[in-house]
């Protein structure tokens, strides 16, 4: 296993945010992480990240355990994330922020942008290394996140929502970008809502809900499961599903 | 021409002008006029290091100048320590407390306005000190340097006044040449490093930087290190020129005023930025005095009030400074020119 997360909580004054939650994640997976907004998806990335201390619960990467290590320090172990609301350093261009990622491996300027290159033809922004990160699409900025982690050669990538805001074929786009990044040999662990990306490329999918991992099993495992469904259409939806489906039979 | 000489052309040419500017200034008072536009040059590019590339807006970097200015004079007066010596010690001391103030700030993660105030606070707090320590500081009559009237003593002394004709009027603008040399270029060298490309990262976005693998503490650390010790380094230039520090000169908020002004108004975040802030504000400032004086008779006072009208509408109408201007006026006759072509 790349990562082991084991029973890891989180409170914000009286809510609960994520509540003994661990997932394991082996080397080349894809993993998803999915459940309805609010269930504590991103604070547990943020935690797995050293972004957010953890109130117990410990994570191990690579053999390491980094649990309460800063998020540099874990990016140079070679876990990095994307977040969900971009963040691109606007006033430099597509190739200097990705050759800021560039930088955590190699220290001489030149090397670190001619890497940038590399990376933005990658990743398909090839043709967009002098424009200001400001002026990009929506789209353009999740490439850009994407991009400028992907620089720091990690070896395991956590992406949060990188298809959020994208149209049906800058999905389709960004899904095969991603199975490019697995064939080169980075391990990536996913928060989505898009569920056609989710059953198309996991290997295996986590739903978690009001803090607490309820699922874990292929896509098609786990959206049978009646507590996730649950989770996402309310208490009894399982139930009444299956009645609706038994009646469709008689009629 | 080789390569380094080709492409780095400009900057040469600068240098040479600056290198032989006494060969064209003759008038004592120009020469004068051309030091002090360097120094605070030099000032403001440490400011600029700090303020500019990293985004920790000082409000009072009069730390670093008072105190450069402090250890260089007290070390002469005191102990009779020779200024060749003394000033590198002004250095260090400048980056003890650019360390100490880093630290503090740093550590507990002040950003923005509480970053400027804890700055202002402790320039405060020093000019306090150097008041009240009397018998470290000789308090609020400051520190006096003794004259050098021996003209073969002048290079041993670091003092030109008397010194043989040349040295006497253009000594010490080569020395602020040559700080204002070393600091520019180390700028240039930053601004081309992995150190500069991650300071300004986390400018831009201090939690993707970190998410980056950028130890933003350390290079936040780095940055006022380098700041202090530009600025420090002036220090060394006004004492062994005016060979007077007292409280306010040191930590009073001009020195701190200054050091911000320039950036802002040449362009925060560039190599030139401060020394065109600098040349802009005190050619300003000389021609509005002298066009006052013409229409108006010696009105004092006056001059300063068009002078913050036409800051202000700098600030209001060029964010990016007077270098972001030029770069796009460039960049439009540049496209013009292609257009037609």
């Amino acid at each position: 296993m790349i990562l082991e997360v084991r029973s890891m909580s989180k409170t914000f004054g009286g809510l609960k945010a994520v509540s003994r939650a661990s997932l394991s994640v082996g080397e080349g997976e894809i993993v998803s992480l999915i459940g309805p907004n609010g269930a504590g998806k991103t604070t547990l990335f943020a935690m797995i990240s050293g972004f957010l201390k953890a109130d117990e619960g410990s994570v191990a990467f690579a053999g390491v355990n980094v649990t309460g290590w800063r998020p540099h320090k874990v990016c140079r172990l070679g876990l990095v994330r994307t977040f969900q609301v971009v963040q691109p350093f606007p006033n430099l261009s597509v190739a200097q922020n990705i050759a800021v990622g560039a930088h955590t491996r190699l220290r001489s300027r030149a090397g670190a942008l001619e890497k940038a290159g590399e990376v933005a033809h990658a990743v398909g922004m090839g043709d967009r290394l002098d424009m200001p990160a400001g002026s990009l699409t929506v789209a353009g900025r999740k490439r850009l996140e994407l991009a400028r982690a992907l620089a720091t050669e990690p070896r395991l990538l956590l992406l949060d929502e990188v298809m959020a805001g994208l149209n049906a074929t800058e999905i389709d786009e960004i899904i095969g970008v991603i199975r490019d990044i697995r064939q080169s040999g980075v391990t990536i662990l996913l928060i989505e809502h898009v569920m056609r990306a989710v059953m198309n490329l996991s290997d295996r999918t986590y739903v978690i809900n009001n803090g607490v991992m309820i699922a874990e099993g292929t896509p098609n495992e786990v959206t049978q499961k009646p507590e996730v469904i649950e989770a996402y259409l309310g208490h009894g939806a399982s139930e009444r599903l299956e009645a609706m489906g038994a009646g469709g039979g008689h009629a | 021409m080789n390569g380094f000489a080709k492409s780095h052309l400009g900057w040469l040419l600068l240098a040479a002008a600056l290198l032989a500017v006494p060969v064209f200034v003759k008038s004592g008072r120009w020469i004068e006029f051309i030091e002090l536009t360097l120094f605070v040059a030099v000032l403001g590019q440490g400011w600029n290091i700090l303020g500019g590339y990293g985004g920790q807006y000082s409000f009072g970097h009069a730390l670093f100048f008072g105190t450069g200015a402090y250890i260089q004079a007290l070390l002469q007066f005191k102990y009779g320590v020779s200024p060749w010596i003394a000033m590198w010690f002004a250095v260090s001391g400048g980056v003890l407390v650019g360390l100490f103030v880093g630290y503090l700030s740093f550590r507990y993660g002040l950003r923005g306005s509480y970053f400027a105030l804890i700055t202002l606070a402790f320039a405060e707090a020093f000019h306090v000190v150097a008041r009240s320590f009397i018998s470290i500081t000789e308090g609020g009559r400051g520190v006096q340097l003794a004259l050098n009237r021996d003209p073969d003593q002048a290079i041993a002394l670091f003092q030109f006044t008397f010194a043989d004709p040349f040295l006497k009027s253009y000594g010490y603008y080569y020395v602020i040449l040559a700080l204002l040399m070393i600091a520019y270029g180390a700028t240039w060298w930053m601004e081309r490093s992995r150190f500069g490309a991650q300071l300004v990262a986390l400018r831009e976005n201090e939690d993707a930087a970190e998410a980056l693998g950028i130890n933003t503490f350390r290079t936040k650390m780095a940055a006022i290190c380098m700041s202090a010790a530009i600025t420090s380094s002036s220090g060394i230039y006004y004492v062994q020129k005016f060979l007077f520090v007292d409280p306010a000169i040191a930590y009073g908020p001009t020195k701190s005023v200054e050091a911000l002004f320039a950036p802002i108004i040449g362009g925060l975040g560039t190599v030139l930025g401060p020394l065109v802030g600098s040349v802009f504000i005190h050619g300003l400032s000389e021609v509005t005095r002298e066009a006052i004086d013409a229409v108006w008779g010696a009105r004092p006072g006056v001059d300063l009030i068009l002078f913050g009208i036409i800051l202000v509408l700098v600030l209001g109408f060029a964010p990016k400074g007077l270098v972001g201007l030029a770069e796009a006026a460039w960049r439009r006759v540049a496209r013009g020119g292609k257009a037609q072509r």
